[in-house]
């Protein structure tokens, strides 16, 4: 495990309420940017069925998947009960605007 | 510091307030809660199976004192509030404990009303309250032994069953000659006389108690008429009475119950008050499901949000004794200016009454089988129209199978494998054991724990069913109104009319004003709220990509793997050699993996990643396609036939005809899908009959058909009126979709629209109002100025959002 951290984008790369998708090679990772400008970081994969969670509806800090509307904490990448189940988690960081991700 | 709270009275009413609250704003307060009773909090509608012996007291506790551990709660169990000092914000206790408080919650409850008669006080004498009245009925019960229950009302009927059932000779006395006149009407109370005498219960009715016998022990009771009964025990059960005393000595203005307001506010401010000891618009309060939903307005305005406001209940009744099933619901009695609806079949058992008006639910009473409780009761809380299947209401949702909203089974008779939810492969035993192990009350709940109508939501009606049927006793947990979602106490229409009425402009502005639960909504309510801003708006309102779901986001299906299907218009479903050449460059230059036709006669490119979506769209765009919106709350396709220029019984030019309504209403956004037909003869080959909208050309010009649905529930539509020109087939089109866009909820198709509001009131607003009609029109058409932009072709040209749907690249 690598724990430094690399740097992703600008911090406007991301749109607010919404989420990038950064491609690597243990899988997608999607960075999600909420509507206060907190950046979190999950594997893009939903504990349900795997969809991508990056293309959800961004609300407070969770993500609604898109595939069957599980709802996913942002911060933890635990599914709201009554579903059960987790997103890996990855640490992020904004520093002058510049995202940074450790994976 | 934290505020301190106060409530007086460990009850359903106050705990379930404490529950909401501790949901909205578990830090706010510092809780204590006074019980006169020794115990945790318990169910008291489920007594009557403790005294019957069907279940033990332990088994009907709903908080035990881990709850009120777990959420920081004190609880002073067995000692009450004697005293409350206002101006000081104080409260005493029989037991000595003195508490400051910054709001105080009354959930006094109420007490058997005991009949001042003589030897009303002897003993063994009791009310029918609490558990200790059930202790101290199931000692004095004994096999042989008599007992008199004075109230043929729901409680004294369950009293006398649970007595019966304890061995005793039981005799109920009722002042009336119709038992639970309250629920139900002669005929149904004749029935439940007539069963529950040949189950071996005795009435004495109409009768007057004039004195109740015996020193120091009950051994009879005697009547107005000087008829006298043995007792050994007598049950009183004529009816409660609110306890105000302890508001009244500190000088709370109190009627028949504690006066509250709208935020169930005493007349004093910092002190509120719920359930059964408080009056509210001149009502009192017995069952259980208004209690709930003055607990949801009360938490609301203790968390300080200040927004949800108690309207009073419509109540419906479900309950069973000894087996028997009983419904009532609204103005059973009718009256003036109603209409009755009956159905008596004595051999079985079954009697139902419908009182109408207009053609809208206004009461019900059910007797023997009421599977259908559920549905009348949701009829009747919607308003709805029932003329559509009027005359086969009283056999049930069962038999409307014409209209769409039929169920295949009676979910009671189901088995407990039997599946309920084909979405999510959920079965009825699933449901039932999470009602009963999680103790679910709501459909909401339901959805979460189960999955079950989470998805379509085509089995709500069944599941709903299993909810009632399951939680039995006096139970309808169905608020009167149904919030968008759970960051508001609004509902669809009252949202919609705040934006018109407040002239909010954005999602922002629209939260901030209707006091929004959340920062930003959630991924229900923000989708609604944007669709109600832009339709209110046209052509102002900035759209919110964000709020939109991702295939409205991509323009595009999104897929199980992540990958995305492409869909572009073609026309009528009309195409030629140069576009199938084009679609096929398409397909070979961006590999994609399966082409498919669709259902709505479109070409299905499917497997696309997201970012060869702008490349994809340039090069179908230079072709001449523009997006086919297979992918919105749109308007989808207008499904064709060939018409009379080829087909040998085409009575008119469906296809040209389809072409024109396509190009008209093409890029409109509407509450849900929207799908058109245009058939050139009633062999109806498109088969328009069941789509949003469909056109059957006639040989005398064109039937226009709308509320149809060929998905989940398949609902034929209904007729709206025969024209005789294209024109007109384009006006009343464009009248329709702008009515449906108005007024629909967002995600209501238009099946369940029109069965809601009624094809009378469309046909009103379409067919007779001319002027309505045109001017509905002219806002279609004019919205239209707007919404008719190529979304690929605007998105495809925006560098900033084309590098969005890329994914980001690590540095190596």
């Amino acid at each position: 495990m690598n724990n430094e951290w690399i740097y992703i984008a600008a911090l406007d790369e991301i749109p607010r309420q919404g989420a990038r998708v950064i491609e690597t090679g243990h899988g997608d990772i999607a960075v999600f940017r909420t509507l206060s400008d907190q950046v979190f970081a999950l594997r893009d994969h939903c504990p349900h069925q795997g969809g991508p969670l990056s293309q959800g509806i961004v609300h407070g800090e969770k993500v609604t998947c898109p595939l069957h509307n599980w709802v996913i904490e942002l911060n933890s990448g635990v599914a709201v009960a009554p579903d059960e189940g987790c997103a890996q988690r990855y640490a992020v960081k904004v520093e002058h605007m510049q995202v940074f991700v450790a994976l | 510091m934290k505020e301190k709270l106060v409530l007086v009275g460990n009850g359903m009413a106050g705990v379930r307030t404490l529950e909401e609250l501790l949901k909205l704003a578990p830090d706010k307060y510092d809780i204590s809660v006074f019980g006169e009773e020794p115990h945790g909090n318990y169910n008291r509608i489920l007594l009557s199976p403790v005294l019957a012996g069907d279940k033990s007291f332990a088994e009907i506790v709903t908080h035990d004192a881990d709850w009120y551990r777990k959420n920081g709660i004190t609880l002073y169990k067995g000692d009450k509030i004697v005293a409350i000092d206002r101006k000081k914000r104080r409260v005493q206790s029989e037991n000595g404990v003195e508490l400051e408080y910054d709001r105080l919650l009354l959930a006094t409850g109420s007490k058997p009303f005991i009949l001042p008669i003589p030897g009303h006080d002897l003993d063994g004498v009791i009310g029918f309250r609490d558990i200790h009245d059930v202790n101290r009925m199931l000692q004095a019960a004994a096999p042989g032994k008599h007992a008199v229950v004075i109230g043929g009302g729901l409680l004294g009927l369950e009293a006398a069953n649970g007595l019966k059932k304890r061995g005793m000779t039981v005799t109920v006395v009722h002042l009336l000659d119709t038992l639970m006149e309250r629920q139900l009407d002669k005929a149904a109370a004749d029935l439940l006389k007539h069963e529950l005498e040949s189950t071996g219960l005795r009435f004495h009715m109409p009768a007057q108690t004039e004195a109740i016998l015996g020193e120091p022990c009950v051994t009879g009771i005697r009547f107005k008429d000087g008829i006298e009964l043995t007792a050994d025990l007598v049950v009183m059960s004529v009816g409660i009475k609110p306890n105000i005393e302890l508001a009244k000595s500190c000088g709370i203005y109190c009627e028949r119950g504690i006066i509250v307001s709208d935020t169930l506010q005493t007349f004093d401010p910092a002190i509120y008050a719920v359930g059964e000891c408080v009056q509210h618009r001149g009502s009192l309060f017995g069952l259980v499901a208004p209690l709930f939903e003055q607990a949801r307005v009360c938490s609301n305005h203790l968390a300080e949000y200040g927004i949800a406001r108690y309207q009073g209940s419509i109540t419906s009744t479900k309950l069973k004794v000894t087996g028997i099933d009983l419904f009532s619901a609204g103005e059973f009695q009718g009256g003036e200016n109603h209409e009755t609806l009956t159905l008596q079949d004595p051999a079985r058992g079954i009697y139902k009454k419908l009182v109408l008006q207009d053609n809208r639910i206004k009461g019900a009473v059910l007797y023997g089988d009421t599977v259908d409780g559920a549905w009348y009761f949701q009829l009747m809380r919607e308003s709805a129209d029932i003329s559509a299947f009027r005359e086969s209401i009283l056999f049930g949702q069962a038999h409307v199978g014409d209209s769409g909203y039929g169920n295949e089974n009676k979910a009671v008779n189901l088995p407990d494998s039997a599946e309920i939810c084909g979405c999510n492969g959920v079965c009825k035993g699933d449901v039932v054991k999470a009602i009963v192990e999680k103790k679910l009350y709501t459909l909401e709940e339901v959805r979460a724990h189960t999955k079950a109508s989470s998805s379509c939501g085509s089995c709500t009606g069944l599941v709903e069913q299993i909810l009632a049927s399951t939680l039995g006793g006096d139970y309808s947990t169905a608020p009167s109104k149904q919030a968008l979602c759970a960051c508001t106490a609004l509902t669809h229409d009252e949202v919609r009319a705040a934006i018109s009425s407040a002239a909010y402009q954005t999602i922002r502005d629209a939260m901030a004003g209707m006091e929004w639960k959340t920062p930003d909504g959630c991924s229900s309510c923000r989708p609604a709220l944007n669709y109600y801003l832009l339709c209110r708006w046209p052509g102002e309102y900035r759209d919110d990509a964000q709020s939109r779901f991702i295939n409205e986001r991509t323009h595009a299906n999104i897929q199980k793997d992540g990958t995305y299907s492409v869909v572009p218009r073609i026309w009528g479903g009309v195409t030629n050699s140069h576009e199938l050449r084009a679609i096929a460059d398409v397909a070979d230059k961006y590999e994609v993996p399966t082409v498919k036709i669709t259902g709505g006669q479109r070409i299905d490119l499917l497997g696309i990643k997201k970012q060869d979506l702008p490349g994809i769209w340039r090069d179908l765009n230079q072709a001449g396609f523009v997006s086919g919106h297979a992918y919105g709350k749109s308007l989808r396709t207008v499904k064709t036939c060939v018409g009379k220029d080829w087909c040998r019984f085409g009575t008119q030019d469906s296809t040209g005809l389809g072409i024109q309504v396509e190009k008209m209403t093409w890029g409109s956004w509407t509450p849900h899908k929207f799908k058109i037909a245009v058939s050139g003869c009633p062999r109806n080959c498109a088969e328009a009959t069941i789509k949003d909208l469909g056109v059957v050309c006639v040989d005398s010009g064109y039937e226009i058909h709308v509320g149809g649905n060929g998905g989940i529930k398949v609902r034929v539509t209904d007729l709206l009126v025969k024209v005789a020109t294209e024109a007109e087939v384009l006006e009343y089109t464009g009248a329709f979709m702008q009515l449906y866009r108005e007024e629909a909820r967002y995600l209501e198709r238009t099946a369940p629209w029109i069965e809601r509001v009624g094809l009378a009131y469309v046909k009103h607003r379409i067919v007779d109002d001319r002027r309505g009609r045109e001017a509905l029109y002219q806002g279609f058409v004019a919205a239209q100025q707007n919404a008719q932009i190529d979304p690929w072709a605007e998105l495809a040209g925006n560098t900033e959002y084309c590098r969005q749907l890329a994914p980001l690249t690590l540095p190596v």
